[in-house]
């Protein structure tokens, strides 16, 4: 269940992260009565559900502003986003600060570990481009959900940006609130894109966002009630589809390995991805290089191959997909010859041949010189980690376009 | 049919071994063997033979009893 960023930066700025001076408007007027009591350079943000996750800070969900009526007029144009089927939920009107430096923290739960993993980054941005382009700057460490969050793990992670002294410890506090508070909220994900270090060297949380665990709904009722959020609604944006409730029946269906979320879009490059962290870097990397994803849907755990035959028969199943491209951003214990075999075995029962039907395999996991066997006695291209999320994507957007 | 692994029994090594039918039955993790029509011996489950994890507790009788082939190291 996702919360506005509004209502994200409600949270962090109650457990102590702080951040940018501002308020949150419903409609022009409100958000030049808050460019007048502000002052000064300023942001405004759309408040949406379904954009921001890939960073509130892109150029068509936010604007700068330096007077009451440029807010106004941005107010006006950025309620006018199609929120997947909502409009923005009001504006926020934001300070700028000028930062020294900038960083990203991310926190999600890892399903093929069983835990949540944490991210950092001595850059801003989504921590999953990031990861890609500069993997050496990521410092990531997965922790328990069953005991309190350690202040030492907080501290190690910090060192691992390079940071010491005061600076050390300030990303130190904030990184051990925002994963206290991801505990303690049921989130399953907690993002600051860009956490800002200012001239005095504090911390401001610029860009961020957070997901709720749907099931935690009635735990989290103050929380949800002081937000506005009732009972029945779970903001998804739509009810789910014939074809996404198939992907939840299949995962319910069989108890190995995990079909992540499954969601239908309306493209034609049809995805069998593998989870572990960064599959939302995939449909960005298809869209980036000019596919258009049918779906977004994640495979892992060690699933069985029955699973991965099912999932692909949906997959390639569903009108207007020709081909499938099977990727995994990260490298996780998934089996690759699992999934391998899974996928060519599903579109075989389809009678079809593996080649014309795969445009790439790229899950780098466990077993993948077995994995590579097999795709090789199959003819379907296998790509490892040294080939970039990107360019795997492009590969398979030219097949699949032509 | 199986297409990615291909699972040999040896009925006579697996009859003459002592309680071996029993154990590949219960050690197997994707179900691979059942009960032969005949005492100690095993049938392989030919719709579960894909998914074997290739984890080797089965090939722990004596050699040659059982055998799993990889079909894509033709
Ligand atoms: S190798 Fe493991 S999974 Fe495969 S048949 Fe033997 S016991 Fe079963």
């Amino acid at each position: 269940m996702r919360f506005y960023e509004f209502e994200t930066k409600t949270i962090l700025a109650r457990r102590g992260i702080p951040v940018p001076e501002g308020s949150r408007a419903a409609n022009a007027g409100e958000a030049a009565s808050a460019a007048r009591e502000l002052g000064g350079a300023l942001v405004v943000k759309a408040q949406l559900l379904v954009g921001s996750k890939a960073g509130a800070s892109r150029s068509d969900e936010s604007q700068a502003v330096d007077s009451p009526e440029q807010a106004a007029s941005a107010t006006e144009e950025l309620l006018k986003i199609d929120d997947g089927g909502r409009g923005p939920r009001g504006v926020l009107v934001e300070k700028v600060h000028a930062a020294t430096a900038e960083y990203s923290l991310s926190i999600s739960y890892d399903g093929t570990a069983k835990q949540p993993l944490l991210l950092a980054a001595d850059i801003a941005g989504n921590i999953e481009d990031i990861a890609e382009a500069h993997p050496d700057r990521v410092v990531s460490r997965h922790f328990s959900a069953l005991v309190p969050f350690s202040d030492y793990v907080a501290k190690e992670v910090a060192a691992g940006l390079g940071l010491n002294g005061s600076e050390l410890n300030r990303m130190a506090g904030v990184i051990a609130r925002l994963a206290r508070l991801f505990l303690d909220y049921d989130l399953t994900q907690a993002d600051i894109q860009t956490l800002a270090r200012l001239e005095d060297g504090s911390l401001l949380a610029v860009d961020c966002f957070s997901d709720m665990e749907v099931e935690a709904k009635y735990r989290q009722k103050e929380l949800l009630a002081e937000f506005g959020v009732g009972e029945e609604d779970t903001r998804s944006v739509r009810a789910p589809t014939a074809f996404e409730l198939a992907g939840k029946k299949i995962d319910d269906d069989d108890p190995r390995g995990i079909i992540g979320p499954v969601v239908e879009f309306s493209g034609n490059v049809g995805l069998v991805i593998g989870a572990g962290g960064g599959s939302l870097t995939l449909t960005d990397a298809v869209r980036k290089a000019g596919g258009d994803p049918a779906n977004y849907a994640a495979i892992g755990g060690n699933p069985s191959v029955a699973k991965a035959v099912a999932l692909t028969k949906l997959v390639l199943g569903k009108p207007g997909v020709d081909k499938i491209a099977v990727m995994s951003n990260v490298v996780s214990n998934t089996r690759a010859d699992l999934v391998a075999r899974g996928v060519i075995k599903g579109v075989i029962e389809m009678g079809f041949e593996p080649a014309d039907k795969i445009t790439i395999f790229r899950v780098p996991g466990a077993w993948e010189a077995d994995a590579v066997k097999i795709l090789n006695k199959y003819g379907v291209e296998y790509c490892d980690r040294s080939v970039s999320i990107s360019e795997a994507a492009k590969r398979a957007v030219d097949k699949i376009n032509g | 049919m199986a297409m990615f692994i291909r699972v040999d029994v040896n009925d006579e090594l697996v009859a003459a071994t002592d309680g071996l039918a029993a154990k590949l039955i219960e050690v197997c993790p994707v179900k691979i063997f059942k009960a032969g029509d005949d005492a100690g011996s095993v049938a392989v489950v030919e719709d579960n033979v894909d998914e074997c994890t290739l984890c080797d507790l089965c090939l722990q009788g004596p050699e040659g009893s059982v055998s799993i082939v990889k079909l894509y190291e033709d």
